[in-house]
């Protein structure tokens, strides 16, 4: 039961690069101070506090949440970390949501922070460890593998060309031209993806997204405390989030039924009957190009192998009827895991309220953010409207 | 908001800005050792891999035989029933070529690997594991492959005693 | 089945592993202040927020309380009171150490944080809690930009 309806009245986000000097803390408070500007809002108006952070093993911190406590306003509040791998940046709001929906508090800071700079020699060693010890370890997989195997699947089954894939990756690095955190914002073609480095077939250089740093938060409120801050709130509406088996080899990997389930909650209790129709613009998470086009069709916003051909025709881009992405995603803004996915958050906030400047998509009335994480098993989904 | 920010905060670094000494680093290496109990399926299951055999469980709610075996059904959310064993053949479910190893370094000769789907277990219910003695061009999906043990004497009671899969 | 009285997993069947990782962390935006004076200069480096009035040591980019970026930096005296102290006996995987080591906490002059720190240039039976002590700094040419630029701290 709802009790009070949410609204999102501010945010901040850091700038997103391979490596920054700052500390987690120090990039949390970045965040903070930014978010609190922007809604004219003090520490002293926030009641709780919700951190999302990935796992521990990036930072090189372990309970890395408390770590971050100070920087991310937490000090002396109610303050939860909530955690669902990939899927944590946009599990954040979804635990801040609970706190304000529920009555327990009209405010909550949420705030997301990554930093995968310290681990040596790359951040994928610390992926090594999320494996089963026992069936999988002993095969020293790299984590990649499995996007490559679920890809390889998806393109199979739907027959979808490379081509068709590459022209997400072009689409979000160009869209990321005009993001100011933007790691590798860039203006490339579909024969750059398709010519650069293979890592793991089919997956290629240019269709994955980087390792990163960086911060992002939000401020979540009760329906009477936002209006008497802003006359302008977004509202979070309708929040799902769904676990599949860890099992992952037991199940088909073309479609993620697991995004869809929780898509569908989430549709339920924002009212929306007809997501095609309804939502003005999306941002799924796209670590790698295909995950957009994957999450695209699991968030029910195109038929199953129907997304990258939206890509193609034009329509997912700004200006098209069914914009995805506008940020410039994962592939171009960065992916500091739980801060890119409440980056997606903000984003839907910033075009919302009208404030996205170069990348404001024309009549956005409704927005759908998703994140998705760990072993091909979480999908996470926030509808927010003006 | 993002209009109004002028300034997006951050400092960013070069690899070469930690090499060089341009800014203080602080070096760690976790040191912990671990080790797992291999628990009650998967010990059967290892049991099994060093005699040359793939054990599976069968839930008898659901009718599936699951590989890995587990002794739990987590779709019906009881026991399993039964030991079943499975053949050492199966069919590709999807694959991929890498060129990274575990640390993200790159390899000059591809890995093959693939999620292969069993004979004698339920549909869609498969294993990671490597494919070996194939011609990179040629590994597709549906293809059947079989699975190449370790001699006995070798084999320890781990997924590595299959070597690899080839094609049939 | 009941594994519960196996206390060493070693003596069940077992499977090997660990979680080995390099790190490399920076110091920050205030911990690069910090010790980088520390090695140049010999001297301690806080930050204070006039609002809350509080220093803090070690410094930080941020009042904790208000959250409003700090850049009032201050440099605060090299002594301290120690708040609380014990005497180590093992190493960090349980092993007897050869010499313990006296660790105290040592609320640094003039500001609300501290450091911890080993103590010398006494014996752990003279040591009180209130105990005034300051930090001894190793040669210039030894300090590294480290907390163990400060060899120790000692009575005063």
């Amino acid at each position: 039961m709802v009790k009070k309806r949410v609204a999102v009245i501010g945010a901040g986000i850091t700038l997103f690069r391979r490596r920054l000097q700052e500390t987690g803390k120090e990039l949390s408070h970045y965040a903070v101070e930014m978010a609190l500007d922007s809604a004219e809002m003090t520490r002293d108006d926030i009641e709780s506090v919700v951190m999302g952070t990935a796992p521990d093993a990036f930072d090189g911190i372990h309970m890395k949440a408390e770590n971050l406590l100070d920087g991310a306003g937490g000090a002396r509040k109610p303050y939860t970390r909530v955690f669902v791998g990939g899927g944590t940046g946009v599990f954040a709001p979804i635990g801040g949501w609970w706190h304000v929906a529920s009555g327990l508090f009209d405010t909550c800071l949420v705030v997301a922070e990554e930093k995968m700079s310290p681990c040596y020699p790359h951040p994928q060693t610390a992926f090594r460890t999320i494996w089963d010890p026992i069936i999988t370890r002993p095969l020293e997989p790299n984590l990649v593998w499995i996007f490559a195997l679920e890809m390889q699947r998806y393109m199979q089954i739907h027959n979808i060309p490379k081509e068709h894939i590459a022209a997400i990756a072009v689409k979000n690095k160009g869209n990321a031209l005009d993001h100011p955190s933007a790691q590798l914002a860039a203006k490339i073609t579909v024969q750059d993806v398709l010519d650069s480095e293979v890592m793991v077939w089919p997956v290629q250089r240019l269709d994955i997204s980087p390792p990163s740093d960086g911060a992002a938060a939000m401020i979540l409120a009760s329906e009477d405390v936002a209006r008497k801050y802003t006359d302008d709130p977004v509202w979070l509406d309708g929040v799902g989030w769904s676990l599949d088996s860890a099992y992952w080899t037991n199940r088909d990997l073309y479609f993620p039924e697991y995004v869809a389930t929780a898509a569908r909650m989430a549709y339920k209790m924002a009212k929306i009957h007809n997501p095609r129709k309804e939502i003005s613009l999306a941002e799924p998470y796209d670590p790698f190009d295909y995950k957009e086009a994957h999450h695209t069709e699991g968030l029910l916003l195109a038929d199953k192998g129907g997304a990258p051909k939206l890509t193609v025709e034009g329509q997912t881009f700004r200006d098209g009827d069914q914009p995805i992405c506008p940020s410039g995603g994962l592939l171009g803004v960065g992916n500091p895991i739980a801060a890119a996915g409440l980056m997606k958050c903000c984003e839907c906030f910033w075009q919302l309220r009208n404030e996205a400047g170069k990348r404001q998509v024309p009549k956005a009335e409704t927005a759908v953010a998703q994140a998705w994480g760990d072993l091909m098993q979480i999908g996470t989904v926030t509808v927010f409207r003006r | 908001m993002s209009e109004k920010f002028k300034e997006f905060p951050g400092t960013p670094l070069s690899s070469r800005d930690i090499k060089s000494g341009k800014v203080l680093t602080f070096k760690w290496r976790p040191n912990a050792k671990y080790a797992w109990t291999v628990g009650i399926a998967y010990g059967r299951f290892l049991e099994e891999l060093k005699n040359g055999r793939i054990i599976g469980r069968k839930c008898r709610e659901c009718s599936r035989v699951l590989v890995p075996p587990r002794m739990f059904c987590e779709q019906c959310f009881r026991p399993t029933d039964e030991w079943v064993f499975v053949k050492n053949t199966g069919r590709i479910n999807t694959f991929s070529l890498s060129y990274l190893d575990a640390d993200a370094r790159r390899i000059k000769t591809p890995i093959p690997v693939a999620v292969i789907d069993l004979d004698g277990a339920s549909p869609g219910i498969g294993i990671l594991h490597k494919l070996g003695n194939v011609d990179p061009k040629r590994i597709h999906i549906g293809m059947r492959v079989r699975a190449v043990w370790k001699p006995a004497k070798q084999r320890e009671g781990s997924i590595t005693d299959i070597k690899y899969w080839e094609p049939i | 089945m009941s594994f519960e009285k196996i206390r060493d997993p070693r003596r069940v069947r077992h499977w090997k592993g660990d979680m080995e990782c390099d790190y490399i962390y920076t110091a920050g935006i205030a911990g690069e202040k910090f010790f980088t004076t520390i090695r140049d200069k010999a001297k301690l480096l806080a930050t204070r927020c006039a609002k809350c009035k509080i220093t803090y040591l070690p410094p930080r980019i941020y009042c904790e309380r208000c959250q409003a970026s700090l850049d009032n930096w201050i440099e605060v005296p090299k002594t301290g009171t120690i708040e609380t102290f014990t005497t180590v006996h093992m190493d960090n995987n349980g092993a007897p150490l050869s010499k313990p080591i006296t660790l105290a906490f040592i609320r640094i002059d003039e500001t609300d944080g501290g450091l911890i720190h080993e103590i010398g240039g006494t014996k752990p039976e003279a040591l009180k809690i209130g105990m005034r002590v300051e930090a001894v700094f190793q040669s210039k040419s030894k300090r590294t930009g480290a907390l163990t630029d400060i060899k120790y701290f000692k009575p005063v």
